[in-house]
């Protein structure tokens, strides 16, 4: 299997602090990859860099072969901010043609993504009218448009009721069947059970890079939460 | 190209049309203005005269000015630039978007403000009506293109806001709308000769008053067009796609 993205030694720094230091990881096509850890640990920055928006000091990063940020990797990411980057003052279908048509995907596209997060029924509703949870299902129906080869979904499930993180976690791991490669962040240990593999993030720092079953049993735990905390007292000593 | 330039700008414009209020005070507050300096000024009618074809190049100006830095403020906070960036459209695609959605606006807003000065408040332009439009147009593009750049450097809607009293309104005091630009001491004369509205205020005041096309009515109208690319690179060199 070919790795769709490539991250080495990356170092990003903001203003004077070393927010990420040194990771690196491969993730190949068809995969489901979590990014865990807590707030502040530098997921986001992580996602950023691999979404080519972020500058870094050090390290590389490549999507698909081409750097990140760079023309041809743009072109292969669908990337979903942890805020919902979308215009409130449109509705949801407009955002969606809007974005469509900046990445070359035709109407059928639109109407697919808007399917995909269950949101057929409030196509024509402003966003600014939508709760929270519709909110953020417009901006992952933005990352999903014209089916992308790289998703990178930064907390996408926050703020929605269970059975649809359900449905959204299937979604993911349907993708993830058909070839997407996958990377979503979390701060929530019950989502990264359904991840196939973990990569564990504190203090920009890649503490663990394994899948559930086998980091809970390394740290002889029977919960994630558990085989975390384990994982951060084994590097302290 | 053409696909990504015509959906921003569509996009642009269909903001500004969901929200009725924006759109409203868009095209009537320039009218409003017009009519309040023909009245206030109603036992002097000549400095109507004077400063109605100014004003209808600068309403353009400072109205375009605000509403893209605004915009732009807002697409940066709300994550809406990122996205773009991250995704493979050109920035050229987004700033032309912008140009175009901005242009058909102050065509609209102009439509308005001049139907009402040249028939409501019996406003005398000599000259071109179309070259006033086309002044108007091109003021417009420039004070866009100065709201993406300065945009930038504002942090907040509070310090945007405060871009048109720090950057426009000593333009206005310079470009010989209150007083005429060689009445003015040396140094303010020599500084308004590089301010670009300056010619835009002195070519729509020369339409006014004479029906032909003189050299220095070209010179004002080169200038003013020429600086719109330079506000706009500057504006382009803003949009960073990697941010810190």
């Amino acid at each position: 299997m070919d790795n769709l993205i490539q991250v080495g030694g990356l170092v990003v720094d903001r203003s004077g602090q070393r927010v990420v230091d040194g990771i690196g990881f491969d993730v190949p096509s068809g995969s489901l990859t979590g990014l865990i850890g807590p707030s502040g640990s530098g997921k986001s920055t992580v996602m950023r860099c691999i979404a080519g928006v972020q500058k870094h000091a050090g390290g590389l990063v490549k999507v698909g072969g081409y750097e990140a940020g760079s023309r041809m990797a743009r072109g292969l990411v669908g990337y979903q901010p942890q805020r919902p980057a979308v215009y409130l003052d449109l509705t949801v279908r407009e955002n969606l043609s809007y974005f469509a048509t900046m990445i070359g995907v035709g109407a059928s596209g639109v109407s697919e993504a808007i399917d995909r997060v269950s949101l057929g029924g409030e196509a024509s509703r402003c966003v600014e009218r939508l709760s929270g949870g519709q909110v953020a299902r417009v901006s992952l129906a933005i990352a999903l448009l014209g089916s992308p080869s790289v998703l990178l979904l930064d907390e996408p499930t926050v703020g929605l009721d269970p059975v649809l993180r359900e449905d959204l976690w299937r979604l993911f791991a349907t993708l993830a069947a058909q070839g997407t490669a996958l990377v979503v962040s979390s701060h929530v240990m019950d989502e990264a059970e359904r991840c196939e593999r973990l990569l564990l993030l504190r203090d920009g720092r890649l503490l663990a890079d394994a899948a559930p079953s086998a980091l809970k049993a390394e740290t002889g735990t029977t919960d994630l939460d558990s085989a975390f905390l384990a994982v951060i007292r084994t590097r302290r000593v | 190209m053409a696909g990504p330039v015509a959906a921003t700008a569509r996009r642009v414009l269909l903001q500004l049309l969901h929200d009725r209020r924006t759109s409203a005070l868009l095209l009537v507050v320039p009218s409003v203005l017009m009519t309040l300096v023909r009245y206030a000024f109603t036992k002097q009618p000549q400095v109507f005269e004077g400063v109605g074809p100014m004003l209808l190049a600068l309403f353009p100006f400072t109205v375009m000015f605000v509403v893209a830095s605004v915009a732009m403020l807002r697409e940066r906070s709300s994550g809406t630039l990122e996205r773009l960036m991250a995704g493979p459209a050109g920035k050229g695609s987004l700033l032309g978007g912008y140009a175009l959605a901005f242009g058909a606006a102050t065509l609209a807003q102009v439509a308005v403000v001049l139907g009402v000065s040249l028939w409501g408040l019996s406003l005398r332009v000599d000259g071109s009506i179309w070259l006033v439009v086309l002044f108007a147009l091109l003021d417009a593009w420039l004070g866009m293109a100065l709201g993406l750049f300065l945009s930038a450097f504002a942090k907040t809607e509070f310090q945007a806001v405060q871009f048109l009293p720090a950057f426009v309104l000593p333009q206005f005091l310079l470009c010989g709308l209150l007083v005429p630009r060689d009445q003015m001491a040396v140094a303010l004369r020599l500084l308004s000769d590089f301010l670009p509205l300056s010619y835009a205020v002195d070519g729509v005041s020369r339409v006014a008053y004479t029906t032909t096309l003189t050299g220095a009515i070209w010179t004002d109208l080169v200038v003013v067009a020429a600086c719109i690319p330079v506000a706009l690179a500057l504006g382009a060199l803003t949009l960073q796609r990697k941010g810190e």
